[in-house]
């Protein structure tokens, strides 16, 4: 039987996940059949894609990468390999979505921001004390490089303005907006939908505070920009930026991105 | 004129940067698409609304 085999087009002498298994490797080994990892045998088909993991073994480069990617669905992995994500501002938001981006195997990330990282950051920013005054591009890009040395990651240390958004983001399918203050990320929005045809925006508007959670939903307010957010909780003297509302916040842009990688358009 | 979805009588005559102002919109954090095709910030003060328009008004909060 023809299979894909960490990684590798392979056929195997075999009719169930576990007899694979067994000319492969030992029975501790970890078994993931097309992105689920099985604890009961299952019969296989051909061209099903397999990864058989030994626990607590570094695997090579040329496994690793298939290993990692084994809990998606073929099919989606290959979608997101080609996906080209451009992410505006690397504080709370922006932070936090590269990581996301980066463990679900997005192909190529442009990371920009001017700012270094500092104390106030570390209430919510993916960031830790040993990356402290760093630039936060480069204090990012060496995280993603140890969570998924597969994805190819650009930096640009600069400050977005109306004059360079098209040199910086031309290219990119995927635009997300991760500032913070409100005149900036509607410079962006506005400057980018004006002069980047086809270009779409992933924003961000309230997520402040503590407020209920379910409040920060998607939202597709213009033909290209979706808006995650409760649309009204601003950053405010008495009303904090903290780790659990922007994470959420966080993780409704980047799966809206994934959402649009895989082809759906819809909110 | 549709605002956001919403029925509104519009003034005759009148720009989108009076309807914003009047509407106390911060043109600076907003974006706005006329009929579905977004509009420049330079032509708030010339664009003149029309009967039947409809605008998408999008504000931003701050916070990231």
């Amino acid at each position: 039987m023809e299979l894909e085999v960490n990684g590798k087009r392979r056929t195997l002498a075999c009719r169930t996940a576990f007899e694979a298994r067994g000319l492969l490797g030992s029975a501790s080994d970890i078994v993931i059949l097309n992105g689920f990892q099985i604890e009961k045998d299952c019969p296989l088909a051909e061209g099903d894609t397999l990864a058989v993991i030994p626990k607590g073994v570094m695997p090579g480069q040329e496994e690793l990468e298939s290993m990692m990617m084994a809990r998606h669905t073929p099919a989606v992995h290959k979608k997101l390999k080609l996906g080209r994500v451009a992410i505006a501002g690397l504080g709370g938001l922006g932070s936090n979505i590269a990581v996301m981006l980066a463990r679900i195997g997005v192909g190529q990330l442009l990371l920009v921001d001017f700012d270094i990282v500092e104390p106030s950051n570390l209430n919510r920013q993916s960031y830790y004390i040993r990356h402290l005054g760093m630039p936060k591009t480069l204090a990012l890009e060496s995280q993603l490089a140890e969570i998924n040395p597969f994805v190819r990651v650009e930096t640009r240390t600069v400050r977005v303005e109306a004059e360079n958004v098209a040199a910086l983001f031309a290219g990119y399918d995927i635009l997300c907006e991760a500032f913070d203050k409100p005149e900036a990320k509607a410079m962006l929005v506005n400057t980018a939908l004006e002069q980047l045809p086809g270009i779409r925006i992933v924003a961000a508007s309230g997520l402040a505070g503590y407020a209920s959670a379910n409040a920060i939903r998607t939202a597709r307010p213009l033909e290209r920009l979706y808006l995650c957010g409760d649309l009204e909780t601003g950053a405010a003297v008495g009303t904090g930026l903290m780790a659990p509302r922007v994470q959420v916040c966080a993780g409704h842009q980047a799966n809206m991105i994934l959402r649009l990688l895989t082809g759906t358009d819809e909110v | 004129m549709k605002v956001n979805g919403q029925a509104v009588p519009l003034e005759p005559e009148q720009t989108l940067l009076a309807f914003l102002t009047a509407g106390q919109y911060d043109c600076k954090r907003i974006a706005v698409e006329r009929n579905g095709a977004i509009v420049p910030r330079t032509e708030y003060e010339t664009v003149r609304l029309a009967d039947g328009d409809t605008l998408e008004i999008v504000q931003f909060v701050g916070g990231g």
